[in-house]
């Protein structure tokens, strides 16, 4: 059973967000993880970079695979959690925590609201996992 | 995810209950990896050890009269060389220079050979060696269905196993085997494997499997052993330089370009294949198979094209992070004059040209 905290929003790409004013952290969920199995290496984008909703950012490989990882919103690169590709392996550790991937200071922060909450991404899991 | 249409091992539901996550393997419903994940299965290999399910693989029986001049005659190894309880690893080569499949060829007496063969292309094989098969004294029989395979690999697994048998196992040389007990079952115990690692792989009768597998689980648990899937079979391998058919060998592939010049005895006599072999050889090979390293960061994936400047050059046959190294690793192949350890080439990675060097391979040889 996936874990998925209850104060962050999410994608049907298997992206969390957690904002703060107008900044949001985007990370992968438990259930992302846990279909990847253990992380190696993450690509990042740069501080800077600018993306659209639904754009790729970067890609996050296992041992066995690569995947695309999407930013549900768009706006601006403001930081980048370059320290994770010391430890890749907390992404499946701890999702939610200290893995987030990148923060974006968000065009338009009704996008976020756009997104799913806890019990709806738990529900689009059981629908189609 | 149906898995109706695929085949299934005898230890199939062994592997759902201890949490195995399940991929189609070639036709084939097997364990991608366990809950321990693909890292901790390979590290416990080659600190402690791993268990390992190749049921899949196919087993053919040779026996007769005739049984080594015919195996002689379609692979590429010199069968004449083998004793009772040795084998040896070999090719059935093509008629167009390339290889049906690579195999183990088992001399258990000078007229009964068991050839070992690949899990996705056991069909193919057998196809091929009946189609060749033509007034020898021998006969031939598919096995495959007949026998569970499990593999013990690790530091650890010569002293889990030496618990379930009275068979001497330290005797045993490598690439050696003989038949006696596990666990009171009627077993070939060999000395094999394809991990880098000490271990034995273990053939009993189908039915057998579940109560193997799970006897050597629970007698190596003091030891720290675990189940392995196939991702971790993969890197295991892949960091000891070992070939995988589809990959480095091919229908269109031969055991020349391969680096397996060691096991193609040209000079043993005439073997299907052979000429065409000699031809390639004549000429001058076109391609050589390397082992290189990673020098920026970035993964190296299965087909990923090589290039030296802006030219490509060749392809990626294996990549992926080898965890034990903490490295990312491949083989591929490079024109001759590139295949010299320390020279540099790069890896197109999703558009990105990466820097990576030539090194020597096996990439990693255990402790004797």
């Amino acid at each position: 059973m996936s874990n998925i905290p209850e104060n962050l929003r999410y994608s049907k790409d298997h992206e969390w967000i957690s904002v703060d004013g107008d900044v949001a952290a985007i990370g992968i969920t438990d259930y992302a993880q846990s279909s990847l199995g253990d992380v190696v290496y993450i690509d990042m984008p740069r501080v800077g970079d600018k993306f659209a909703a639904h754009e790729a950012f970067g890609s996050v490989e296992s041992v066995k695979a690569v995947s695309e990882v999407f930013t549900p919103i768009g706006g601006e690169v403001t930081e980048v959690n370059e320290g994770l590709n010391d430890t890749p392996e907390k992404v499946n550790s701890d999702p939610y925590g200290d893995a987030w991937f990148i923060k974006i200071k968000m065009d338009n922060a009704g996008e976020a609201d756009g997104m799913l909450s806890s019990a709806e991404y738990e529900e689009y899991l059981e629908a189609t996992a | 995810m149906s898995s109706e249409n695929l085949k299934k091992t005898p230890l199939n539901a062994v592997h759902r209950a201890l949490g195995g996550k399940m991929v189609d393997f070639g036709g084939w419903d097997m364990p991608v990896q366990y809950p321990a994940g693909v890292i901790e299965e390979h590290m416990a290999t080659r600190t402690r050890a791993g268990l390992f399910d190749v049921s899949h693989m196919g087993e053919i029986w040779v026996e007769g009269p005739d049984a080594i001049p015919f195996v002689n005659s379609i692979t590429t190894n010199d069968v004449t060389k083998l004793v009772d309880g040795q084998a040896h690893y070999s090719a059935f080569p093509n008629l167009n220079g390339g290889v049906v499949d690579d195999l183990l060829v088992y001399r258990f007496a000078e007229d009964r050979l068991l050839l070992v063969v690949n899990a996705g292309t056991t069909e193919k094989d057998w196809e091929w060696i009946t189609s060749l098969k033509k007034d020898e004294n021998v006969t031939l029989r598919n096995a495959s269905a007949d026998y569970c395979q499990i593999a013990i690999q690790g530091p650890k697994a010569i002293g889990i196993l030496q618990e379930l048998t009275d068979t001497e196992l330290e005797p045993i040389k490598y690439y050696h085997f003989t038949e006696g007990k596990v666990d009171g079952v009627n077993a070939i115990i060999s000395r094999t494997g394809y991990t880098g690692e000490d271990g034995f792989e273990v053939y009993a009768s189908a039915d057998k499997a579940e109560q193997l597998w799970n006897k050597m689980l629970e007698t190596g648990a003091s030891e720290g052993i675990l189940p392995c899937g196939l991702a971790a079979r993969n890197t295991l391998r892949l960091e000891s330089g070992m070939s995988l058919y589809g990959h480095e060998l091919d229908d269109d592939i031969s055991t020349l370009e391969a680096n397996l010049g060691w096991i193609t005895k040209l000079q043993k006599g005439e073997f299907v294949g052979k000429e065409q072999i000699s031809v390639l050889k004549e000429a001058g090979l076109k391609r050589k198979l390397v082992g290189f390293e990673m020098k920026e960061p970035g993964i190296a994936r299965d087909g990923f094209d090589v290039y030296s400047g802006d030219e490509k050059v060749g392809v990626v046959t294996s990549g992926s992070p080898a965890p034990f190294l903490k490295k990312n690793i491949g083989l591929a192949f490079v024109p001759p004059e590139l295949a010299n350890v320390g020279q540099e080439i790069r890896i197109d990675v999703r558009g990105k040209r990466l820097a990576a060097e030539v090194v020597p391979t096996p990439f990693y040889k255990r402790q004797k």
